[in-house]
């Protein structure tokens, strides 16, 4: 009978937890599904409510929202769904979750290419995919991205799974372009100039470039400043390595960016709308910018000095919605080239 | 009196009297019902499946699965190999031996399971890393200027992987193994031992292949547990079926391809275990009672006894001291103690109320379809008993996607029926609250609970289901009486497993959790996908904590149970 005891406790701790969680849903507060860590975008929720009252609920994921918002349907208390890669913007699209945003507020303050035509989705902050080189091996200061399968780097390149989203993005911009075919001999070059399998994570690979493992590692712009600003103990890693932004033969930096898209059955339409254009505000842009370094899409607005520090950002100018459209061609190319193998 | 016998599929004679017979009816539709609750998911990924795929496959079969199914196949046979190894090993020699630290050793074996694989991988990987503590100090003594002046076998390898899964899994096999060990009737090993039987050759003969389901069990459960590994796989550069599955969905924007791969998948772990099956079909020991009267452990005396405490000491070593310790190494250094995140009080409080409800609910359910089998052996109820289990087959992730749809249309069934009641709906109850994440977990765990439950019912002797079905027990009487006692330390053990593989889940909590809810897991997660893991040690720290406990507290009360000087069975 203990454990029947036991079982009504429990039944008892678990109804607490789903009445709290209804109540969650039915406030009118904005209900926030994301992609980017919670703890990260905290600071940015706080601001928010500090300067609207109107509270923020978040469920944070690494994949699989989409699936969630659409099974959920019309009652989904999804209010806006935020990403960290264009792909999730356009299957966001795709699997019609959304609605038009409509706003002549963020159509002035957000560039065209960081925003969907239709107006389904904007572009919220920017990261942009660079090489950490070695400071003492590498002396020159430019890069192109062709120039990684050059065969004089050969076994001084690390890099982590050619299907990594970040890569992946990198790749279709690739085939953006120069098409299919030379994108598939650029990958056998680069995986020519591997010093190792692929894997790991970007501080991994900056962590290998730093121990002489290679020369060349290829990350996100924010990882190289989070290590070098906020992590004492992998300073060194930043010390014994320099942030080159590498370029297209015939473009600029490839970027990649986060967004944000308002949900189709949105049952707190207006204060998301408010929120959506809040993130777009000088103040969130700025919070953006210092604590997360990522490069902000509104103009105007001063990048944090260590992102700065890279040198200026010349960015690829390929609209974002062709990349997107090259995402499945670059995977299946990593897997014939076998990069990952 | 000794009745070792080959039991094959007992007869289907109707036991019970007419008056009896819906008491073991009712047992056996808990089977029924666990078998539903397993495949809804498993029924819209089907559903999903039937997606147009265009061109897939053959890209697929020429490029992706090849490479894939080697790499996954040689990763499973190393992971058994390890965790058979590590983990009978340990288990037989703690059952069987009396050395120094033994009792210590017994509760601190299964520790590893209460660290995220991944964070084991990412501690590694720290360690032994170029830039890492071992690395550098070889450099030192001998004088290299960086790592492109030696060789040092990279921890990001497929050996690499082996090895670490191994660590982290093995406490699956030796908890499984060890509780049939226990319960292994000390009669057949006195008669061994008075014929004159070496320890050596009891094992052999005797002791292992008497706890083989057991231990079949404990091995599959490691080895599905590597296969539902991303994070882990991804990282170490394993390119593994399941990451391809992640790849199809995420970067082809397949998720009728990748559900047709986690079908595939599922095709093969159950061709797996069909063979597994197959193998010691018609080889079941049983057991007459456990009388109180076990195999004293032989007592080691001189270099052996050191052997055995080295044997035994050295998986808690790797897989547990030493990555706890570099957690606290790291807990200590950031300051996490006096900079504490209040809300972690909160987040191990939810941690700890969703793994205690989940486990429970599994525990019963698995407890009671195995009996259900048992008391109505009905091939149906059979067919539905190894079902049920199947949501350990797929990964985490995968499940959670399969289960969104079932757990929606009863949301769904519940408001059109409220909104006929009171005219209007509730909104999501189930999808929008933490009942989702009990459900995935009991579903995820299912096969925990019956794996063991089997494992402990094939030892208990059909005679004495006879005797009191003679003696006039009904179906819930002998449950109660004679299998819950009987099968106990199994259960306990596999009690342990749910509830700290509850405390660490993470793929399903990810996807499946209501809005602002936050389990430890999730919590170390966040760090870690911004490359910074070590954030998050306390968090870790705090789910090895409350692993702990149970740990030591089920150890302890199943060889007290066991071993009769405490709670007679």
């Amino acid at each position: 009978m203990k454990i029947v005891r036991a079982l009504a406790r429990t039944g008892v701790a678990v109804s607490a937890i789903i009445t709290g969680g209804a109540a969650v849903a039915q406030s009118g507060d904005v209900n926030v599904y994301t992609y980017r860590e919670s703890k990260l975008i905290q600071p940015l929720f706080d601001a928010f409510t500090k300067d609207t009252g109107i509270k923020v609920n978040v469920i944070s994921a690494s994949s699989g929202l989409e699936q969630r918002i659409k099974t959920e349907g019309a009652n989904s208390p999804a209010d806006v769904l935020l990403t960290v890669d264009i792909g999730r913007l356009e299957e966001a699209v795709r699997s019609g979750i959304t609605q038009p945003i409509k706003s002549d507020l963020l159509d002035k303050v957000v560039a065209p290419q960081y925003r969907d035509p239709e107006g389904h989705w904007y572009g919220v902050s920017m990261r942009a995919r660079v090489a950490y080189a070695s400071k003492d091996r590498v002396p020159q200061t430019t890069l192109t991205y062709e120039e990684l399968a050059d065969p004089k780097w050969k076994g001084k390149i690390c890099i982590r799974s050619g299907q990594h989203i970040y890569n992946n993005a990198l790749i279709a911009a690739y085939i953006a372009h120069h098409g299919g075919a030379k994108t598939e001999e650029w990958l056998k070059g680069v995986k020519a100039n591997l010093a190792q399998k692929p894997s790991g994570g970007d501080r991994e690979t900056a962590r290998d470039v730093a121990a002489g493992k290679c020369d060349i590692g290829i990350g996100n712009t924010y990882y190289w400043a989070l290590m070098n600003n906020n992590e004492p103990d992998k300073k060194a890693w930043a010390d014994a390595t320099k942030v080159i932004l590498p370029t297209f033969q015939d473009g600029g930096t490839h970027v990649n960016i986060s967004g944000v898209v308002l949900a189709k059955h949105a049952p707190n339409k207006a204060n998301a709308m408010k929120f959506i254009e809040w993130l777009a505000s000088e103040k969130a842009q700025h919070l953006h910018a210092d604590l997360n370094y990522e490069y902000p899409v509104r103009a105007g607005i001063e990048i944090n000095p260590t992102i700065a520090g890279y040198g200026k950002l010349n960015a690829d100018t390929i609209p974002i919605s062709r990349i997107a459209e090259n995402k499945k061609a670059a995977a299946n190319l990593v897997d014939k080239v076998g990069f990952d193998n | 009196m000794i009745n070792a016998k080959f039991a094959g599929w007992p007869s289907l004679e109707r036991w019970w009297p007419a008056g009896l017979r819906w008491q073991a009816a009712a047992i056996g539709a808990v089977a029924v019902a666990a078998a539903a609750l397993a495949v809804a998911p498993l029924a819209s990924l089907i559903v999903l499946a039937f997606g147009d795929t265009g061109d897939l496959w053959a890209h697929l079969a020429r490029y992706v699965i090849p490479p894939a199914l080697v790499q996954t196949a040689l990763l499973l046979a190393g992971v058994a190999a390890v965790t058979i190894i590590v983990g009978v090993g340990t288990a037989w020699t703690v059952t069987s031996f009396a050395f120094p630290g033994r009792d210590a050793l017994t509760w601190l074996l299964p520790l590893p399971l209460a660290i995220p694989t991944y964070i084991v991988a990412y501690v590694y990987v720290d360690i032994l890393d170029a830039l890492g503590p071992v690395q550098s100090l070889l450099r030192a003594i001998f004088g290299w200027r960086s790592a492109a002046d030696y060789r040092f076998p990279n921890v990001r390898s497929l050996g690499g992987a082996i090895l670490l899964f191994g660590l982290v899994l093995y406490p699956y096999v030796y908890l499984a193994a060890r509780a049939m060990f226990q319960t292994q009737a000390g009669l057949f090993t006195e008669a061994a031992r008075m014929l004159g039987a070496q320890p050596w050759q009891l094992a052999r003969r005797i002791t292992f292949p008497l706890a083989r389901p057991a231990i079949a069990v404990g091995t599959a459960l490691a080895l599905l547990e590597t296969l539902n590994d991303i994070g882990a796989s991804e990282y170490l550069g394993v390119q593994t079926l399941t990451l391809s599955i992640f790849a199809t969905w995420l970067n082809r924007g397949s998720l009728a391809g990748a559900a047709q791969m986690a079908c595939l998948l599922l095709v093969i772990v159950a061709a797996l275990i069909v063979l597994e099956r197959y193998g010691r079909r018609r080889r079941a020991f049983t057991a007459l009672g456990t009388d109180g009267r076990h195999a004293s452990r032989i007592t080691l005396a001189g270099r052996a006894r050191w052997v055995a405490t080295g044997v035994c000491v050295l998986p808690v070593l790797l897989g547990f001291l030493l990555p706890a310790g570099y957690l606290l190494h790291e807990v200590v250094g950031r300051g996490l103690l006096s900079g504490f995140d209040s809300n972690l009080v909160r987040y191990t409080l939810t941690t700890v109320t969703l793994a205690s409800a989940a486990t429970s609910i599994t525990l019963v359910i698995g407890f009671l379809a195995v009996a259900g089998l048992r008391y109505t052996k009905h091939p149906a109820i059979a067919g539905c008993v190894n079902t049920a289990g199947i949501g350990y087959a797929v990964p985490g992730t995968v499940l959670a996607l399969g289960l969104l749809s079932p757990l929606v249309l009863m949301d769904e069934a519940l408001n059109s029926s409220m909104r006929a009641l009171t005219g209007h709906g509730v909104g999501l109850v189930l999808t929008g609250s933490a009942a989702a994440l009990v459900v995935a977990y009991v579903i995820r765990f299912l096969a925990i609970a019956i794996g063991f439950a089997q494992a402990g019912f094939s030892r208990i002797a059909p005679e004495l289901d006879d005797v009191a079905r003679i003696l006039g027990a009904e179906p819930g009487r002998l449950a109660r009486t004679i299998h819950l006692p009987l099968a106990r330390p199994a259960i306990w053990g596999s009690a342990l497993l749910i509830f700290v593989d509850c405390l660490k889940e993470l793929p399903a909590t990810l996807l499946l959790r209501p809005l602002n809810l936050e389990t430890l897991s999730t919590y170390i997660y966040q760090f870690a996908t911004r490359g910074s893991f070590e954030q998050g040690s306390l968090a870790a720290l705090i789910i090895v904590a409350v692993g702990i406990l149970p740990v030591v507290l089920i150890t302890r009360y199943v060889d007290a149970a066991t071993w009769g000087d405490g709670v007679q069975p």
